[in-house]
């Protein structure tokens, strides 16, 4: 089931010779693809870093009202179907959508844009980088933060070199959980891109593209690149948890 | 000097208590309303639009939009992959969840990444696979044209890549459970005489059932939701190899916004009750983790 399916990709891509393979590795509209995806995968999930922290610790450390049933739908877009997530965002932040109407005079269009691929990977890796941060920001102690308090720091400062350090490893495991969910993703940004190559045409689209025009060497090319990627974050993001851990064993 | 020192103290207790406090009453304010923006903006707005949306034109256009013969087709075919592939992969990670909980192994570690790779892949990357796999050109082709049997673009292809995508969630929740929970127990009915079987019945699977259903939650919301893999693999012929995300996709695309939200609503609610018996484990069990 896990095996002979990544087996048989390996063996479909070696009947090309390398330098094929490269050359449709590295072919202009594959580039762009990954350009595409990549920069807007790494800019969602970074943004999501910085957001997904503060919603974090915003259900961790305060009281308010609807807050169990905030953290309750953090989870949303992993109940979602992806296809839902993308028609929904699409008609959102389309020109006449609720949220897109209120940009469009700004001159932002963001529906069938890169920006609208930005917007379905944020929502889709949200949840990755909250569910990583919340768990560790609840076990730990308030005392270090008191400490820091009586000692005269001031609340940017124990935010900067108390708060922060210890949490920046889950943060980053976070972010790349969400990264590589965000690389792969293809049922919401599938639907709220125009898909225009060069443009915002995003990897996996391409792969599907290349199956549909029956190129399947080409296909499989594309696939080991991505296969090779998420194969590198799940190293990337062991490695994380890792340094992650490295306050526990003391 | 009597005077003094009270004055003293009451004014350094007064910074003290006064500081934090004058921030605490704008700073949680701030952050709470930048976070509850933030997920209105990507979450709230998006979800309450696919209600809206569909009721738009008021309960009768959506009810006729339910009783199209393509979307009960759709419907009916989502229903049949997440019955067949709940059940497979129930069995599949109650093993490996048992064979990697109660042995130790070189290369455990390793395995444990291995349940997860079906997460990190994408899922065009897993339809691809299958395609390659089981299309006219791939490894089986000839073997199956031989048979007469069509997996890829027919329903099993749907089958297969729905059970891929959704395989690891059992094993990964029941995992940590069986772990917890130890081997004291099954010992000891099996000192008092009792059969491999009945061990299962009626002493392991009791204390991991709560795990395990939450594993079976998540796995149904994939199973029924999928669509990378599965839109891949089943050609997305309408009325034949359309299941229901595949429907939403294809009638937006056709400028059926109205059925394409008609769908979509039922797909959201199944989400809801998704998060909501989700809830209702984690208050029962506090499992709280990614996925």
């Amino acid at each position: 089931m896990l095996f002979v399916p990544i087996a048989a990709m390996f063996l479909k891509a070696s009947t090309e010779t390398p330098a094929r393979f490269w050359a449709i590795a590295t072919s202009d509209v594959a580039l762009a693809t990954y350009n595409v995806t990549f920069v807007t995968a790494i800019f969602a999930a970074l943004l999501n870093g910085v957001f997904g922290t503060l919603i974090a610790w915003v259900l961790v450390r305060y009281d308010f009202p609807l807050k169990r049933l905030i953290d309750a739908t953090v989870d949303l877009p992993f109940a979602l179907p992806t296809s839902v997530a993308g028609l929904t965002l699409a008609t959102v932040y389309s020109d006449n959508g609720w949220i897109g109407s209120l940009l469009a005079p700004l001159g932002i269009k963001v529906s069938f844009t890169r920006t609208g691929v930005a917007v379905a990977m944020i929502f889709i890796s949200l949840p990755f980088i909250v569910r990583t941060v919340q768990p560790v920001l609840q076990e730990m102690e308030r005392e270090i933060e008191e400490a820091s308090w009586c000692l005269g720091a001031s609340q940017w400062q124990t935010f900067w070199k108390v708060i922060l350090p210890p949490l920046f490893p889950t943060i980053l495991t976070g972010v790349a959980l969400g990264f590589s969910r965000a690389v792969g993703e293809y049922g919401s940004t599938v639907i709220i891109s125009s898909n225009t190559p060069y443009q915002d045409l995003i990897a996996p689209v391409l792969i599907f593209q290349r199956l549909e025009q029956y190129d399947y060497s080409g296909a499989t090319v594309i696939g080991i690149v991505l296969l090779l990627i998420s194969l590198v974050m799940l190293l990337a993001i062991n490695f994380l948890q890792a340094w992650a851990r490295r306050y526990d064993s003391r | 000097m009597t005077v003094d020192k009270p004055s003293f103290h009451s004014s350094a207790s007064d910074t003290h208590t006064a500081k934090p406090k004058e921030q605490k009453s704008w700073v949680p304010i701030v952050l709470i309303g930048i976070a509850i923006a933030y997920l209105a903006l990507v979450q709230y707005i998006p979800a309450i639009n696919v209600f809206t949306q569909a009721f738009s034109k008021g309960v009768g256009p959506f009810l006729s939009n339910l009783s199209q013969p393509a979307f009960l087709h759709a419907a009916w075919l989502t229903l049949l992959l997440a019955l067949i592939s709940l059940p497979v992969n129930t069995v599949f990670g109650l093993c490996a969840a048992w064979a990697i909980a109660r042995h130790k192994f070189p290369g455990r570690a390793i395995v444990l990444s291995i349940i997860d790779l079906p997460f990190s892949i994408s899922p065009v990357v897993a339809g691809l696979m299958i395609v390659l796999l089981y299309g006219r050109n791939g490894w089986f082709g000839p073997w199956l044209q031989a048979l007469d049997i069509k997996i890829v673009f027919a329903f099993p292809g749907m089958l297969l890549a729905t059970a891929f995508v959704s395989m690891p969630f059992v094993a990964r929740e029941v995992i940590p459970v069986l772990e917890e929970f130890g081997k004291d127990q099954e010992e000891a009915a099996r000192t008092l005489g009792a059969e491999d079987w009945q061990i299962f019945w009626r002493v392991t699977l009791p204390s991991i059932r709560w795990g395990l259903l939450y594993g079976l939650i998540l796995t149904n919301a994939r199973a029924m939701g999928e669509f990378g893999a599965v839109s891949v693999v089943s050609g997305n012929i309408g009325g034949q190899t359309q299941s229901l995300p595949l429907f939403v996709e294809d009638a937006y695309k056709q400028y059926e916004t109205e059925a394409a939200f008609s769908a979509a609503v039922l797909l959201a609610l199944l989400a809801v009750v998704t998060l909501v018996l989700k809830e209702i484990l984690e208050r029962k069990t506090r499992i709280k983790d990614v996925e």
